[in-house]
């Protein structure tokens, strides 16, 4: 089937969303609908599944007008959405996900549990999806799951798939498994769109790509010919330099270091297992790995927010095992919380407050108990200015402002303290490229200062793009140390999935 | 602005912190407009429905306003009506702040009315207890009593949770309960029991406990005292306290996003626990003023529901200090207004009840409000504990 959009235009109070938005989807090919946060992309899926209404312009199928007043009308013109955050309810299993709301019965309300488990089984042979359909969902790994989701929106006759960021909760190996879904899929006709902030990937598996900026079509571009700069280019409207400029580092001496810790969970199941790591004065160390095998540990260890079961946690030469979040905070450990909406702010506190979240009882912002309006105001504006927060306007909440200005305001609040040992947290997670380049920049800088920098990110590309040192987390292990300049991608993905070691 | 999908889980944000709909939000400002024009539009709904039930009932469109009159009239209508009102309003600031305060740090105090007793008990006890004290020290040391009374029983709760998680609003339940009981016995008790009686009424407290009448030189049936500018004083505190202090900011760091607190090097028992203490004594002084303002004695139930209607008052202050005071006022107003109503007009008081509870309908869903008069909100601003969930 061939989609259309012909310029369609959706307007929110004093927010042009989607401004003549005109593409083109065909059949047995991949267009990959590129953009920064905010530049549109969900609001036009959203008008694509039905969930909103155009204010003007046309979705044509095969060359049809269509007119969807709610989701199921866009499913029933068979497009199927497979969301970034999956739908599935855990404690069903495969089949059971898979039929909800489309159950095949006996008789009124009684569950065909057999024809469901077949029509399962029918489409996960038909396009490749193996996936056991007994299984409890939430025993699977996440690319199984989200071959759940697929099979999902193929039972519901999808022809036109929308995948939303679907790479970004997948581990390479899991992606290299997903690009081979989307290739069967589009062998067998399906039309697929594929909306995604990284650009290789859309490089990678697209056959056209249509950059969005600022609700507007910013151009389309061959995947054969264009590089990942130009893309960059096109989403920011500025020439944007991907590659993070870095001399050598000079380390010197050793600020943190990790010996034999360890930590468990209420089973007593090992979540660290006897780590051993160093940080020195002047570089930067990554922490590969994949999602859950221990990164947020151990941050939460080095900075007090869980407890050790073993080992120590050494500071400048000082034993903090048994310190608390604020001391060690005190003590000179800045920290950028992997979780910036649930831990790195408060969203309904002002831009001010937040920018003072773990200083605010010290001198100059309060005095014997009592705030300084004065003084945290001129800090915030110092902060919002020379961090480059937009808008700079102090008394927002931080929830107004966009993902990537938000952890600008975090890297500001962390950044500005001048700390011996900087802990950055998925630094650049979920945010723009404008504001990735900005913290990298940011990072670059402190490690330039001399301090000690570590950083843990699952994006195997800024790991290399930042790091001196790459350690790999594996099952709570660390199972490789590596000099950054003398190892490769391909090698940490290997460690990151445990098959090496 | 949020939209659900009929499957009742896709929860979308269209272009969340883009430049104009940031401006949005700067023109629904949350704190005005939710504030200020929510509650009065739920006041002026709830007076209009209590209307029609009025005229359902039987009455007249004239009677039905004359019975409003007499509700203006016994509320504000005279210097004693006003007094009246603020004599009413004065332990409702107390409790609405109480409710408010705990609210502020995620945390639901329903245990007003348990703190209220034992404030009062405390405070009778050391209004009765010490004689021959000058008024200047005696009354201080009762109302610190009754604040410690109440502090006591807001400490148990917050500290249980803390400790052990328990909910307080589990715990503050029950502790109701062993007040109730509590005070029943303590009235029986030759401690507390005055001499010469069976029934279980405490001794009077001396004059020198008494928190001085305001306006009986004027009018010696008006009955507001000394007790408002106490709960007012309270109110000016805790909006302090509040949003000047570093313990305000780790209340409300802790109310808004606990692991935020956390992260940030905030102990957030030691937040539950304090906080917790401080709302049981603001409910403590409520119990404090009326005894030693109004009453000048205990009996049983001399709580009168008051702990409850303070978080109806915090609902409807939207647990701001200035809006509490605002809330315990109309509240007041309306408990006032409501008596004259029953003695002049065919309405009885009952109907107060009802205008109450719609009010705090109105303001705990604002989206009916919004769809009435298509005034644009910010629904999720109204969330004002983050209830069981904790």
């Amino acid at each position: 089937m061939e989609l259309e959009l012909r310029g369609i235009t959706k307007r929110f109070p004093g927010v042009l969303a989607n401004d003549e938005v005109t593409l083109t989807a065909r059949s047995g090919k991949v267009l990959a609908l590129i953009g920064e946060n905010g530049a549109g992309k969900s609001t036009l899926m959203n008008v694509l599944s039905g969930l909103y209404k155009q204010d003007a312009g046309e979705i044509l199928i095969d060359g049809k007008v269509q007119d969807f007043r709610d989701p199921g009308d866009a499913i029933k013109a068979g497009i199927g959405m497979v969301h970034q955050h999956f739908m599935l309810v855990p404690v069903f299993s495969v089949y059971e996900n898979v039929v909800l709301g489309v159950e095949p019965v006996h008789g009124p309300g009684v569950l065909n549990r057999k024809k469901a488990r077949s029509e399962v089984r029918e489409i996960s042979e038909r396009f490749g999806l193996a996936v056991d359909p007994d299984a409890l969902v939430e025993d699977l790994p996440v690319g199984i799951q989200q071959r759940v989701e697929i099979i999902k929106v193929l039972l519901r006759g999808a022809k036109i798939l929308v995948f939303d960021e679907p790479t970004a909760v997948l581990t390479p190996q899991e992606v290299e498994e997903f690009f081979g879904i989307v290739a069967e899929l589009k062998g067998r006709g399906a039309t697929i769109i594929f909306i995604t902030h990284k650009l290789k990937e859309a490089l990678a598996v697209a056959d056209d790509i249509t950059v969005l900026r600022g609700g507007k079509v910013m151009g389309h571009a061959d995947p054969r010919t264009a590089t990942p700069e130009q893309l960059a280019s096109m989403m920011v409207g500025r020439d944007i330099d991907l590659t993070v400029d870095k001399t050598e580092a000079t380390p010197g001496d050793d600020v943190l270091t990790l010996r034999g810790v360890h930590m468990v969970d209420d089973y007593g199941r090992a979540l660290l297992n006897r780590i051993d790591l160093t940080v020195r004065a002047g570089e930067i160390v990554g922490v590969a790995g994949i999602q859950g095998n221990g990164q947020t540990e151990l941050v939460e260890a080095i900075t007090g927010l869980l407890p050790l079961a073993g080992g120590t946690v050494e500071f400048l030469g000082k034993d903090i095992s048994k310190a608390s979040p604020r001391q060690r905070h005190a003590a000179g450990i800045a920290h950028v919380p992997e979780d910036r909406n649930h831990m790195g702010m408060i969203s309904s506190f002002t831009v001010s407050e937040n920018l003072i979240l773990d200083s605010y009882y010290q001198p100059p912002f309060s005095r014997r108990g009592v705030m300084d309006g004065d003084a945290i105001r001129e800090s915030a504006e110092s902060l919002v200015e020379s961090y480059d927060v937009r808008p700079p306007l102090i008394d927002n909440t931080g929830g107004a402002l966009s993902g990537g200005n938000a952890q600008k305001m975090i890297v500001a609040r962390e950044f500005s303290r001048d700390v011996p040992l900087v802990i950055c947290a998925q630094p650049t997670r979920g945010i723009d490229v404008g504001s990735i380049e900005y913290i990298h920049e940011q990072i670059i800088r402190k490690r330039d200062e001399g301090k000690a920098i570590l950083i843990v990110s699952t994006e195997l590309d800024e790991i290399f793009a930042l790091s001196d040192r790459i350690v790999v987390m594996y099952d709570g292990k660390i199972v490789a140390e590596m000099t950054a300049s003398e190892t490769t991608p391909t090698e940490v993905g290997l460690y990151m999935a445990g098959k090496a070691a | 602005m949020s939209i659900t999908s009929p499957d009742g889980s896709v929860t979308i944000d269209p272009d969340p912190g883009k430049g104009p709909s940031f401006l949005r939000r700067l023109t629904t400002a949350t704190d005005w407009k939710t504030g200020l024009v929510i509650p009065l539009l739920a006041v002026f709904t709830a007076l209009v429905i209590s209307g029609a039930i009025i005229m359902l009932t039987g009455s007249s469109f004239a009677e039905m306003l004359d019975a409003y009159k007499a509700l203006l009239q016994g509320s504000v209508g005279s210097l004693r009506a006003i007094s009246q009102t603020l004599t009413e309003a004065t332990p409702l600031i107390f409790t609405g702040l109480a409710v408010a305060l705990a609210f502020r740090a995620g945390l639901f105090n329903i245990g007003g009315e348990g703190q209220l007793l034992m404030g009062g008990m405390l405070a009778v006890l050391a209004g009765f207890t010490f004689t021959g004290l000058p008024w200047f020290i005696h009354l201080p040391l009762a109302i610190v009593a009754g604040a410690i009374g109440g502090a006591i029983w807001g400490f148990i709760p917050g500290f249980l949770k803390a400790k052990t998680g328990a909910h307080e609003v589990i715990v503050t339940i029950m502790m109701n309960y062993i007040a109730y009981r509590l005070v029943d016995y303590l009235l029986k008790s030759t401690l507390f029991q005055r001499e010469g009686r069976n029934d279980p009424i405490s001794k009077n407290i001396q004059d020198s406990a008494q928190l001085p009448p305001l306006l009986q030189w004027l009018d010696p049936a008006a009955t507001v005292h000394f007790g408002l500018f106490l709960a007012l004083g309270a109110a000016a505190f805790i909006w302090w306290l509040l949003f000047r202090t570093n313990t305000g900011f780790e209340f409300r760091a802790v109310g808004a996003n606990p692991s935020a607190a956390r992260y940030a090097g905030m102990s957030v028992t030691k937040v539950y626990i304090l906080v917790m203490s401080i709302s049981g004594a603001l409910a403590g002084l409520a119990g404090t003023g009326q005894v030693l303002g109004l009453l000048d004695r205990a009996s049983p139930g001399f709580s009168a529901g008051l702990g409850f209607d303070g978080i109806a008052v915090a609902l409807l202050g939207r647990s701001n200090p200035v809006g509490v005071v605002a809330a315990a006022v109309l509240f007041g107003g309306l408990n006032a207004g409501g008596q004259y109503m029953q003695a002049n007009a065919d309405v009885g008081i009952d109907l107060i009840s009802v205008i109450q509870a719609l009010i705090i309908i109105f303001v705990a869903a604002p989206a009916l409000i919004s769809a009435i008069y298509r005034v644009k909100t910010d629904a999720t601003s109204t969330q004002i504990s983050k209830g069981w969930g904790a």
